[in-house]
């Protein structure tokens, strides 16, 4: 089954060829058709993924690696790529993953973009996504992550400017589009040190030479990790990149889950998790991930608590929920960090969704202030939001609860690790239960706020819709039993799993301390402590909030104002290139170049039309000229 | 001796006229006559192949193409132009020159140049026809393929160049 | 027998006369009739050569300048005649269509 690990990426790719190609005549004809196949590919590429994940498992740890060579790509004396797809613990998990919410995400849209004039536009740009990000995730190279990396953006920007007749869809696209190139340029920097350092870019060949070429902490490496960190940062929407992400909202609601939660920011983190070889070896950079990483989560979590926009806040969750990630790398406890992907790939994609569904029922409304009491009209709906809420919040129970704990420890017990972090993490924990459950009062419950015209066209979502709610509502349950802490009588399977494809150097701690359940309960307090203010403000008493905002109007607007990051990188970076760019036009361009094109044309058109007057016309004249040539010639010959 | 004089002195006499006398029909007369003495100037040089084919492709088609041409297009005698007179004086010195130079020229070096093992006078006695086929058949064959072509596209030319709405 | 240099005095001679026909007629027609008596002066050139160099492909190149006039004969006088179709005359003092 392994050696069938190419047609993971090739099914997506498939999709998109037939629907890109055919897919706007065949959408004319039955529009199901294009939904379908795209679904079905994706859903072909999920049964293969999950094959070969079993086939991994029924093996010996040490027998998990395996690497399929396709293709040899560049080839120049010994430098040498090639087209590999590595599969591993870590990128089999991570295939599994991304086709699996992905498929899940393909079918909800069939609802979603129903009727949709762009309808296989879409569906060809999804499974490009897919299949971008299944590149990424199966590579053996730097230089094939690369490629699946900008795909990634490619198609990112493709849907985020999806409805781009809108003015801010198109500038979103652009926005993430640019906004990830500086990361991007991070990485490939990042790439030519290690080619330069190791004279290959296999995953294997590096992270085996790795020790020995580099010195631990030293400065080679150092700059090495903090480049491709950059790029990280730009993908995964961290601090200071993360602003594309909010206004990725602008692309279709099942856009945004498959971003948030399957493909897309999942790659910074990743692509850390693979190169951890090299970051082990440099303490500076993984202590800069940590801090950037807690700083990040406690950042966009105070956001989120003051927006009204309901994808808005789900997209500062996201970037919050990244930044434990990061943080969990940040502290060496990689496999806490992909276990965290991977539980916050379910219920950010169920929130998303679900979100995407109350967004559907009231045609388009996003704004929570006019929304309310929906809990009756959207039962379904209402209780797939409320499992993801309550997995993001950390519940006991739910997955969320057993991937953030686990990563709120380690950053408390890890040699990385330390009492402010673990403060941070743990606060955190209690904003975003906080603006979770703001989110679900001021959506599900109170007064509805929903306007009259549209009351009574709210209904549940079709089928196609509901059972992706379905599916990922039971994930979010179920996800984080493989990683139960020895504490509460589990194994951790999923740490036991992942931990061969980690540095050894660096073994996370996960062993039953009391210590832990003291950690563990005060972040299930802190918490529920969360919820209840959310429930007292928006709930007990729907004043409370204005008031408060009244009482604090300067802090309220610095949060609602997202800090005036955005404003404060318009002034600082924006304006001021955009005046050199309009300086350098006018002297450069204008005077300069247009200068000398116009002056050459001018000179061309000039000659030619003095050198035109010998064309006469007249055919003795040509023979003339021709005779004299020839006595010109045969005089040279007489002369000599 | 004498012949090659005479020969000559016929085709530069008739050249002369030809391109002198001001009516086209003269003219093709005085061309006929002019290639006539160019044939037997080929039999002094025991090329009898050339002589009858000059006569025959060039007096009997050719020419008579160029009759029936003037004939048909019922053209008559050019008309004397105002800027006529210059046009000849150029035309006159410029011919002087090239007469010069090319006499020069094509007698340097010829003493020089690498003979062959035909002797073409022996050869016109055996069938000058035989020899030149022999070689046409064999070591030209190829250029020989490519004139047919070359007359194939010259015919489909003629006939689209001819149609009434081109 | 006449020397190699006759005959090659003679051929520059109707080369010449060719020549100075090309630019002295203003009839297409006569222009062409002047450009086949270069050809045959070429041609006379060609055979003495082939006669004192005792080589036969002076001869065989003389056949396949005589098929290419008669070719372009043909094409030739079909222009003319085309020419002569849509402008009445084939004077080239009238004719500048690829006047620059």
């Amino acid at each position: 089954m392994r050696e069938l690990v190419w047609l993971v990426p090739a099914l997506p790719l498939a999709g998109l060829i037939i629907n890109g190609i055919i897919g706007k005549p065949l959408m004319r004809k039955n529009e199901g058709l294009v939904g379908t196949l795209a679904s079905a590919l994706v859903g072909g590429s999920f049964l293969i993924s999950l094959l070969i994940f079993l086939e991994m498992l029924s093996l010996p740890a040490g027998e998990r690696g395996f690497e399929k060579i396709l293709y040899t790509w560049i080839q120049s004396e010994s430098f040498k790529v090639v087209i590999g797809f590595q599969v591993d613990q870590l990128s089999g998990l991570m295939i599994l993953v991304v086709s699996g919410v992905g498929f899940v995400i393909h079918l909800y849209s069939m609802g979603y973009m129903h009727k949709d004039p762009g309808y296989y536009r879409y569906f060809s740009y999804l499974n490009l996504f897919t299949f971008s990000m299944l590149i990424l995730v199966l590579a053996n190279n730097f230089l094939l992550m690369f490629v699946g990396w900008e795909a990634v953006g490619l198609s990112s920007y493709l849907l985020i400017g999806f409805w781009f007749e809108r003015k801010s869809a198109a500038d979103a696209g652009k926005k993430a589009f640019i906004v990830n190139r500086v990361g991007d340029f991070g990485f490939l920097l990042g790439m030519l040190l290690i080619v330069t350092t190791f004279g290959t870019l296999d995953f294997s060949g590096v992270f085996a030479a790795a020790p020995d070429k580099l010195t631990s902490g030293g400065l080679l490496v150092t700059v090495i990790t903090l480049l491709l960190f950059a790029g990280a940062i730009g993908k995964s929407a961290q601090i200071p990149l993360y602003v594309w992400l909010p206004d990725a909202m602008e692309g279709p609601t099942p856009v945004s889950a498959l971003i948030h939660a399957a493909t897309m920011v999942t790659a910074g983190v990743y692509m850390v998790a693979r190169a951890s070889s090299l970051f082990v070896l440099a303490p500076f950079t993984l202590g800069l991930i940590a801090v950037i990483g807690a700083g990040t989560a406690l950042f966009a979590a105070t956001i989120g608590m003051v927006q009204n926009d309901i994808k808005r806040v789900l997209a500062y969750s996201t970037i919050s929920q990244l930044g434990y990630m990061f943080l969990a790398a940040g502290v060496a406890a990689f496999s806490a960090s992909i276990f965290h992907l991977i539980t916050h790939a379910f219920f950010k994609a169920l929130l998303f969704l679900a979100a995407g569904s109350v967004i559907h029922s009231l045609h388009n409304q996003m704004d929570m202030r006019n929304m309310g009491g929906l809990k009756s009209k959207l039962p379904l709906t209402f209780a797939a939001f409320l499992i993801g809420a309550l997995a993001i919040a950390g519940i006991p129970g739910l997955s969320g609860f057993f991937s953030k704990d686990e990563i709120i420890w380690q950053s408390y017990v890890s040699p990385f690790g330390g009492p402010v972090l673990w403060f941070v993490a743990t606060l955190t924990a209690g904003l975003t239960a906080f603006y979770m459950f703001r989110v679900v009062f001021m959506t599900f419950f109170g007064s509805m706020r929903v306007k009259q015209e549209v009351r009574p066209k709210i209904h549940e979502s079709p089928k196609v819709m509901a059972i992706p709610l379905v599916i990922l509502a039971f994930l979010s349950i179920i996800g984080g039993y493989v990683g139960v802490p020895k504490l509460l009588g589990g194994s951790g399977k999923i740490f036991e799993f992942l931990a061969p494809v980690f540095p050894e150097a660096v073994a996370e701690v996960h062993g039953g301390m009391t210590e832990e359940g003291i950690l563990m309960g005060i972040s299930v307090i802190v918490s529920l402590l969360g919820i209840l203010s959310a429930y007292l403000m928006y709930v007990y008493d729907p004043s409370l909030p204005e008031r408060m905002a009244q009482g604090a109007r300067r802090t309220y607007n610095v949060l609602s104002q997202k800090y005036y990051v955005d404003e404060f990188y318009d002034a600082v970076l924006v304006q001021p290139i955009k005046r050199l760019s309009l300086f350098l036009w006018s002297v450069f361009d204008s005077l300069g170049i247009d200068g000398m094109v116009n002056g050459v044309a001018s000179v061309v058109a000039g000659g030619s039309a003095r050198l035109r007057k010998l064309q006469t016309g007249f055919v003795q004249n040509y023979a003339l000229g021709l005779l004299l040539g020839v006595i010109i010639i045969l005089g040279y010959l007489v002369l000599r | 001796m004498p012949l090659f004089f005479v020969l000559a002195a016929i085709s530069v006499i008739s050249g002369l006229l030809m391109i002198t006398s001001r009516n086209p029909v003269t003219s093709v007369i005085w061309m006929i006559l002019s290639l006539m003495g160019v044939a037997g100037i080929f039999l002094t040089l025991g090329a009898e192949f050339l002589a009858i084919i000059q006569v025959l492709v060039y007096a009997g088609a050719i020419l008579v193409l160029f009759l029936f041409i003037i004939m048909l297009l019922n053209l008559r005698a050019e008309l004397v132009a105002s800027h006529t007179l210059p046009q000849k004086v150029v035309a006159a010195i410029l011919g002087a020159v090239l007469l010069y130079e090319v006499v020069v020229v094509s007698s340097t070096g010829v003493e020089e140049s690498v003979k062959g093992t035909v002797d073409v006078a022996k050869v016109a006695v055996q069938g000058n026809s035989e020899a030149v086929a022999r070689l046409l058949f064999s070591d030209f064959l190829f250029p020989f393929e490519i004139v047919s072509v070359l007359l194939l596209v010259a015919i489909v030319g003629a006939i689209i160049l001819g149609r009434k709405e081109f | 027998m006449a020397p190699l240099s006759y005959y090659l005095i003679l051929s520059a001679l109707l080369f010449v006369i060719g020549g100075v026909g090309v630019l002295t007629r203003r009839s297409a027609i006569m222009i062409f009739m002047s450009i086949e008596l270069m050809l045959n002066a070429v041609n006379i050139t060609f055979v003495a050569f082939s006669y004192y160099l005792n080589q036969l492909t002076g001869q065989l190149i003389v056949l396949f300048v005589i098929t290419v006039a008669a070719a372009e004969a043909a094409v030739g006088l079909g222009i003319m005649v085309a020419l002569y179709r849509n402008r009445e005359s084939l004077n080239v003092d009238e004719i500048n269509l690829l006047k620059g």
